[in-house]
């Protein structure tokens, strides 16, 4: 058995979520080999060389894969693939849009968003929104899998000494074209990796309330922020903030969410949190009957007091 | 130009599904099906594209049982011109369904393909991509916004941090994210003139396509239960409760 995992980056650093599916990878076993396909990468590949548990990084690099295009990290993947019986990527939105493209290449099913490796060719995986899990085993040769991060505890970012191997990039496919990315850079933590995360709902009735009364709770306790669909939907907050079925999965050690029905699309995101507090007026909203505390309460008052007396 | 909507039918969204007792799958006898959302916005793109004078023919076509059809006319009641169904009662994996699909492409040409991110069932996430790549053609998943300007595609994609805006060449493949637009509610009327459109049946086997699964579900099981919570009276309890009995803060 080899595993290869795709890891997503920013050329200098790895993204955390990498650091899961290396955590997946070694709950395959046999060897992992980590591919870092970037434009001046070398950092990246340095810094996937030293998690603890990579034997060896292939380094690609090349102005195709400046922008990280779907298409030209497929055909790097695919130009690399020999010898895998194993190709993992992160359940980002970069991993999911790779991964089965990947797959079709090599004319293989793909496993999306696996939760628990069973063996080397069986995986738990969530269906219908986190209704069901099922158990799926794979008849291809090679699995080619995406991997829930908050399911696989982060391999450590030292005490590896993988060797480096220079790999020749791929040309650019020609068919997809960067043109510009609006990333808001800032200084909390990543929704999907943070240990609390607050977030609000519909019940906030704007964007200037998302601010004035989620954002200083979030201050207090050093949180990520977050949103359900109808609050990103009516244009409170960047649809970066979703959480859900849809949207982003978290598993924080504390969840609180404010304004929140709890629609099982929301739950979906979310109820794998350690601790959920809900603060919701509607003692029937559907989030109690996940919440670990519940305060039936108006957040307009509720929240801010809670701000006040942390 | 012609645009692909690949359309499935999907038990509905509002639906809380449950267990088979015997683990080996949901139970979906009796409960509402529908269009899968993300493939409802699908369906809206392309007609709003037709309203704009871009796309001059609307197929949608969706890969399943008989009752699919059903789907179909719902597209067509949306704004499809005309219906495909590859009717099979075979279990469809998304490998299966882009192979398929990528056999009706080489019949029909469109220049655009436009399927939802994924289905609220299997929640794969995988078709469009997988069809994208069978076909070599570009690929902008996730879409918010679409706008088509002669032969190139300019497609904002929801990524993790935020947007990220691509070119892509056409013929191209889309899929839908939930900001794309609000799908239209199809009219008694439009669903009366939907009943005469053109709906074509065709098999697998006709396409050339072996839709054997590769993966097996062994086992379905309901996820673990959360254990069932508290109600605090006040800010003050929570607090307390917090930090003494669950030490998160
Ligand atoms: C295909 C599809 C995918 C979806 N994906 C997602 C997803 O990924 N994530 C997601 O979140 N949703 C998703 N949804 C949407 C989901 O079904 C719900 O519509 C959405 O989660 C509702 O958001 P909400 O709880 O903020 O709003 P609402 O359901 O409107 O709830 C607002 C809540 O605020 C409370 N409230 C109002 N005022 C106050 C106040 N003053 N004080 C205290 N409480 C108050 C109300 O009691 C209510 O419970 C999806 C839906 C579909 C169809």
């Amino acid at each position: 058995m080899r595993c290869l995992v795709i890891a997503e980056h920013d050329n200098q650093s790895l993204k955390a979520a990498t650091l899961n599916v290396v955590s997946a990878a070694a709950a395959i076993g046999g060897e992992i080999h980590v591919l870092v396909a970037g434009e001046n990468a070398a950092g990246a590949a340095q810094a996937a060389a030293s998690v603890a548990g990579v034997a060896k990084v292939l380094h690609a690099d090349g102005p195709a894969h400046a922008h990280r295009l779907p298409e030209n990290a497929a055909a790097q993947v695919v130009a690399n693939a020999a010898g895998y019986t194993h190709i993992l990527a992160p359940a980002t939105a970069y991993g999911k849009a790779l991964a089965p493209r990947v797959a079709a290449l090599l004319d293989v099913a793909q496993v999306s968003d696996i939760l628990k490796v069973v063996d080397a060719d069986t995986f738990v995986r969530p269906i219908y929104a986190g209704n069901a899990y099922a158990t799926v085993k794979s008849s291809d040769g090679v699995k080619v899998i995406t991997v829930r991060g908050t399911a696989f505890a982060a391999a450590a970012t030292t005490g590896g000494s993988a060797t480096i191997e220079t790999v020749a990039a791929v040309a650019d496919t020609g068919t997809t074209r960067f043109v510009s990315a609006e990333i808001v850079k800032s200084e909390r933590p990543e929704l999907t990796a943070a240990r609390i995360v607050v977030t609000g709902g519909r019940g906030l009735g704007s964007g200037e309330n998302y601010q004035k009364i989620i954002i200083p709770l979030a201050d207090k306790l050093g949180a990520a922020i977050g949103a359900s669909r109808a609050a990103v939907d009516a244009g409170y907050v960047p649809n970066d903030y979703q959480v859900g079925q849809t949207g982003k999965i978290v598993a924080p050690d504390l969840y609180v969410a404010v304004g929140v029905s709890g629609a099982i699309q929301h739950l979906a995101g979310m109820k794998d949190s350690k601790v959920i507090v809900a603060i919701n007026k509607d003692p029937d909203a559907p989030i109690f009957s996940v919440a670990d505390y519940g305060l039936v309460a108006d957040l307009f008052e509720a929240v801010p007091e809670l701000t006040a007396k942390l | 130009m012609k645009v692909l909507v690949p359309v499935k039918r999907v038990v509905d969204y509002n639906v809380k599904v449950r267990v088979k007792s015997d683990n080996t799958g949901v139970d979906i006898a009796n409960v509402k099906m529908s269009m899968n959302p993300f493939c409802e916005i699908a369906v809206e793109e392309a007609v709003r594209l037709k309203e704009k004078g871009i796309a001059t023919e609307i197929v949608a076509v969706s890969a399943g049982v008989a009752q699919c059809q059903e789907t179909l006319r719902n597209a067509m009641a949306i704004g499809a011109d005309r219906g495909i169904l590859i009717e099979t009662d075979a279990e469809l994996q998304p490998l299966a369904v882009a192979k398929l699909l990528k056999a009706v492409v080489e019949r029909e040409q469109p220049r655009l393909v436009i399927l939802g991110k994924q289905a609220i069932d299997d929640d794969a996430n995988q078709t469009g991509q997988m069809l994208a790549a069978l076909l070599g053609w570009g690929q902008a998943t996730f879409a918010s916004k679409v706008e088509i300007d002669g032969g190139v595609a300019r497609v904002t994609c929801e990524v993790d941090g935020g947007l990220e805006t691509v070119l892509v060449n056409l013929p191209a493949i889309v899929t839908t994210d939930l900001r794309l637009n609000e799908p239209r509610y199809a009219t008694l009327p439009n669903i009366m003139k939907a009943k005469k459109k053109p709906l074509e049946t065709v098999k697998p086997v006709d396409l050339g396509v072996d839709v054997t699964p590769r993966l097996t579900v062994l086992r379905v099981e309901e996820p673990p239960k959360r254990q069932g919570g508290i109600k605090v009276p006040d800010v003050a309890t929570l607090i307390e409760k917090l930090r003494n009995e669950a030490k998160v803060i």
